[in-house]
């Protein structure tokens, strides 16, 4: 198995999702730059987190533009798996990949801390070892990342089983003053309906090292190691 | 161009009797450019001139220096494995002052140029911010200010922010302070330095285009704020933390590629700088056209592309024959760049403009160490110690209802958390904080592909270094070995930040040189060499001429040698015993409870003794590498109670402690007694620990245990960690005004 990481200019969450990659797969993993279009014939592609082209305009707005993006819109439009995580959820959501945008948190500043998500459902490749009654902590990190979509995309949403992850607290209890920045029904993270695009604002690679104290991130790599597996 | 007399250097901040100094050198009357340039390069900022003489009376040798104070931009230690930490702190005040977003930004940004120009990658960033009176609009603007120009350059350079101190009072009301500190981590053998050697070489410049922002930044920072001092605006340099990530990125390949000789980053006076020292280092000199460098605007003369202090550019010198190599990966990060010169054997560093030649110096005598004037100023014991000299503990009568003043304590912002603050900086990215789930003292970062971890800590209590400046500074070294020694880790080295006022004010220079002699004591006591750092004078306002508290601020380093060690400060089981380390002084001077809740301004420093401090440090170590320590924090603002609370509010365990029946309560509980540390042990690891205590000569005694969820003090109910929690946690946002809107 092969695993991309796409790179960035301004990406810097690139080598912690290396690292998490390698530790908990244990599989090859490759850069794929920007300014390039070969796939190098990856099974699951990645988009990390950062500032891609400094994401002064809105972020990801530069980045759907990039050769790499047509590429990786493509592969997913074949059927390949793509993830993207913070600036990546962004950058899947300004390419059409995924539905609906990441607006500034309501309280308008950047935000750093453990965060509890609950699982929605277990029906993907990213979440299928994942247990949805237990509060995971997935770090988060972001000045946007209030999800918005219109009604009609929410209901479509909510029916399709899209959604991957609600904010909550330490009891799973979603909501209200655990919802960190103001996005509508909860959402940390959705799915395409075709199932092989995932986008979530919270960094499971920052729970995935003994070292750190949190390892609730290790369950999102076996997951996608069982998916490939069968796949 | 103005035709150049005494007047012209005295209007550049250049003192008649410097002036003189460089027609000498020079045998000739210098031109404007030149005259500009050895404005900046001799002032305060970059000269050093004030404080060089007692600068050099800090220890920086030990056994893990690698880079000594002075031979490159950064310090450089030893920590095994084949790796070093590259380390260094820096001021940003005057910047922050006029405009707290992009002088904080440009802060972090030119810190974490210093690092990764010697060929380490940051992995950790730290800060120290001290403004004033916490419920006035200009604080309150300025704490926001700073706090996002902070976060949105760090944030996007993703580097983590893991530690730092934020302080409120009132002297720093006109003039705060924003001291930004970054550590990286460097192969040894594999550090670039700043020097410009091999005649023929090629010079490059490459990053951002040069604009006139930021001129005279330098000669700024060396002049006291005042009203007229929104009139330096254009002295305020813009950041731009995208193309500093592109250049950390771009200047790690290049030093990999091993095509590039030399490395300097341009910060205060801009190309003058980098030019000049480097060519001063190799002892060589260098040719530049300037109608090369890539400006942002056509109309800049000579002396503005000189001294430009726009953000992000560095400055490199190429092996000749490998310039291919270089342009190939500057292309690859989409930098901007030019080769602007090279290396010649004249020692001078000579500028073209036009073709026209606009200026011809030696650079040895432009710079540091070489002709740079050295002053030693006169000092004068200030006039206000007389009034700490009469403080008496009896001054203040204890109060009747010691709740009170815990409860105030806790919502005090000198001591309550800083949520407000650091959820804004990115402290995960690089996942290497391993304080993020188990608080420390330290910040505990680990260093990939070791088992090893860097302790990194920023500590200054200003008020003890006001009471007593040579006593105070002795203890902001010997608080930074506590944290990190509770930590887990072992003192390695520190880097300084040393913000005073006005170095030709008597009473000031006085704290100055007494500051280094306290630092000078506990450095040499603790082991830990100074690296090196930066001096931040004229740190006052103009209008009724009084400086802020003398501020030495310390970053340290330390290294945990195993994960084993690394020991958090939250109490972990029901019924732990929990123990003070340390002599029990009973000393109330300078305490925050004193001067915050009596409002008592002159108090004498707290009780400290180097020799017992560094006992306490050393049995502390030891325990903690016994495997059997559960908890370990040291006592500072707010005493024993504070410490207490700390350790029970991650966890929500209270604690049943009992006071010195000898001393009066409010002493025992809020006074700042120096050299002490609590540590909890399990019950059945008492009898070793206890053996352990008694063959020592620190003295200790057990306080009590971890037990329920309130706090009680001597079978007094204090109430529950709960609603400590509470306010502890909510203070500082409530003080800021924030709440009221929500």
């Amino acid at each position: 198995m092969k695993f991309g990481v796409v790179i960035f200019p301004g990406s810097n969450c690139d080598h912690d999702l290396i690292d998490a990659l390698k530790r908990n797969t244990g599989q090859e993993v490759v850069e794929l730059w920007h300014k390039d279009t070969d796939m190098q014939g990856c099974d699951f592609v990645f988009i990390p987190g950062g500032f891609s082209y400094g994401d002064y305009l809105r972020s990801g707005a530069i980045a759907k533009l990039s050769p790499i993006m047509t590429s990786v819109v493509e592969f997913a439009n074949n059927g390949g798996y793509v993830m993207g995580i913070c600036n990546g959820f962004q950058i899947l959501c300004e390419s059409g990949l995924l539905k609906g945008a990441l607006l500034r948190n309501n309280n308008q500043l950047f935000v750093c801390q453990n965060q509890y998500l609950k699982p929605e459902t277990t029906a993907t490749a990213i979440t299928n070892k994942l247990d949805r009654d237990k509060a995971y902590n997935f770090p988060i990190a972001h000045a946007e990342g209030r999800y918005y979509a219109d009604e009609e995309t929410l209901d479509e949403l909510e029916a399709n089983n899209q959604i991957l992850f609600r904010y909550c607290d330490k009891h799973a209890n979603v909501g209200g003053e655990s919802n960190p920045n103001g996005s509508l029904n909860d959402i940390a993270g959705i799915c395409n309906e075709g199932r092989n695009v995932f986008g979530m604002m919270p960094h499971p690679e920052r729970g995935a090292d003994p070292k750190l104290g949190n390892q609730d991130g290790v369950a999102i790599f076996e997951s996608i190691m069982v998916s490939l597996a069968v796949s | 161009m103005t035709e150049v007399t005494v007047e012209t250097a005295k209007e550049l901040g250049l003192l008649p009797e410097e002036f003189d100094l460089i027609c000498e050198e020079l045998s000739r009357t210098p031109n404007f450019n030149e005259l500009s340039i050895y404005s900046v390069m001799w002032s305060e900022h970059c000269s050093y001139k004030n404080s060089i003489f007692w600068l050099k009376k800090l220890p920086k040798e030990g056994p893990m220096m690698l880079a000594e104070a002075g031979e490159e931009n950064a310090g450089l230690v030893d920590i095994g494995e084949g790796l070093a930490c590259c380390f260094k702190i820096e001021s940003h005040n005057h910047p922050s002052a006029l405009e707290p977003y992009q002088g904080a930004a440009t802060g972090v940004g030119g810190i974490n140029r210093d690092i990764f120009s010697m060929g380490a990658r940051p992995i950790a960033q730290l800060n120290s911010l001290r403004f004033g009176n916490i419920s006035t609009d200009r604080t309150r603007r300025l704490v926001k200010g700073v706090v996002k120009g902070i976060g949105d350059y760090g944030n996007s350079f993703g580097i983590p922010t893991v530690g730092g101190e934020v302080y409120f009072d009132d002297c720093y009301e006109t003039n705060i302070l924003v001291n930004a500190m970054s550590a990286g981590i460097v192969e040894v053998g594999k550090t670039v330095s700043a020097s410009a050697d091999g005649p023929g070489n090629p010079v490059y410049i490459f990053g951002s285009r040069t604009g006139k922002d930021g001129i005279h930044g330098a000669a700024f920072a060396s002049k006291d704020i005042s009203e007229d001092s929104m009139d330096d605006l254009p002295a305020v340099q813009v950041g731009d933390p995208f193309w500093e990530k592109l250049i950390l990125e771009a200047t790690m390949e290049l030093i990999e590629s091993g095509a590039v000789v030399g490395l300097q980053d341009m910060g205060a006076a801009g190309i003058t700088c980098s030019t000049s020292e480097m060519s001063a280092k190799s002892g060589t000199g260098m040719s530049i056209d300037l109608d090369k460098v890539p400006l942002r605007q056509d109309d800049m003369t000579a002396w503005e592309i000189l001294l430009s202090e726009s953000q992000e550019r560095m400055l490199a010198v190429v092996e000749k024959g490998r310039e291919a190599d270089v342009e190939k990966i500057l292309h690859k990060w989409d930098l901007m760049f030019a080769q602007i010169g090279e290396v010649n054997d004249t020692g001078r560093v000579v500028f073209y403009r036009n073709g026209e030649l606009e200026a011809d110096l030696p650079a040895d005598h432009l710079v540091l160490g070489g002709g740079a004037p050295v002053y030693e100023r006169e000092f004068e014991r200030p006039a206000y110690m007389d009034k700490i000299d009469a403080f008496s503990t009896d001054d203040i009568s204890e109060p009747q209802n010691h709740k009170k003043v815990a409860k105030f304590l806790a919502g005090l912002p000198n001591i309550a958390s800083k949520r407000w603050v650091y959820q804004q900086y990115d402290s995960m990215v690089g996942t290497v904080n391993q304080s993020t789930n188990k608080p420390t003292d330290a910040a505990i970062v680990q260093i990939k592909g070791t088992d090893r971890s860097l302790a990194l800590t920023v500590d200054c209590n200003t008020r003890y270094v006001y009471a007593d400046p040579e006593v105070g500074t002795s203890i902001a070294v010997a608080e930074a070995a506590r944290n990190i020694v509770c930590a887990g880790g072992i003192p390695s080295a520190i880097t300084n930040c040393l913000n005073f006022g006005n170095p030709y004010d008597k009473g000031v220079y006085y704290q100055f040189k007494n500051a280094i002699m306290g630092m000078k004591a506990a450095c040499e006591k603790f082991g830990t060499p100074v690296t090196g750092g930066n001096v931040s004078f004229y740190n006052q306002n103009t209008e009724d001429g009084t400086a802020v508290y003398p501020t030495p601020t310390i970053g340290m380093v330390g290294l945990v040698e195993n994960q084993d060690y690394v020991t958090s400060l939250d109490f972990k089981n029901e019924g732990d015993v929990i123990i003070l380390l340390g002599r029990d002084v009973a000393s109330i001077g300078s305490s925050q409870y004193v001067s915050k809740f009596h409002g008592i301004e002159f108090s004498h420093a707290p009780h400290f003794d180097l020799d017992e401090e560094y006992d306490v440090q050393q049995l502390t170590s030891r325990l903690i590498r016994t495997g059997k320590v559960e908890s370990c924090h040291d006592i500072s603002e707010g005493g024993l109670f504070i410490n207490i609370l700390e350790s029970c509010m991650p966890s929500g365990f209270g604690a049943d402690i009992k006071t010195n029946q000898s001393e009066r309560t409010d002493v025992y509980l809020f006074g700042e007694s120096q050299g002490r540390i609590v540590i909890s042990v399990k019950p059945e690891n008492l009898p070793f620990i206890q053996a352990e205590l008694d063959a020592s000569d620190v003295h200790h005694k057990v306080i009590g245990e971890v037990s329920g969820n309130h706090i009680f003090v001597d079978d007094e109910d204090f109430g529950s960690v709960l609603e400590y929690k509470e306010i502890y946690d909510n203070a500082l946002e409530e003080k800021l005004g924030l709440l009221e809107k929500a």
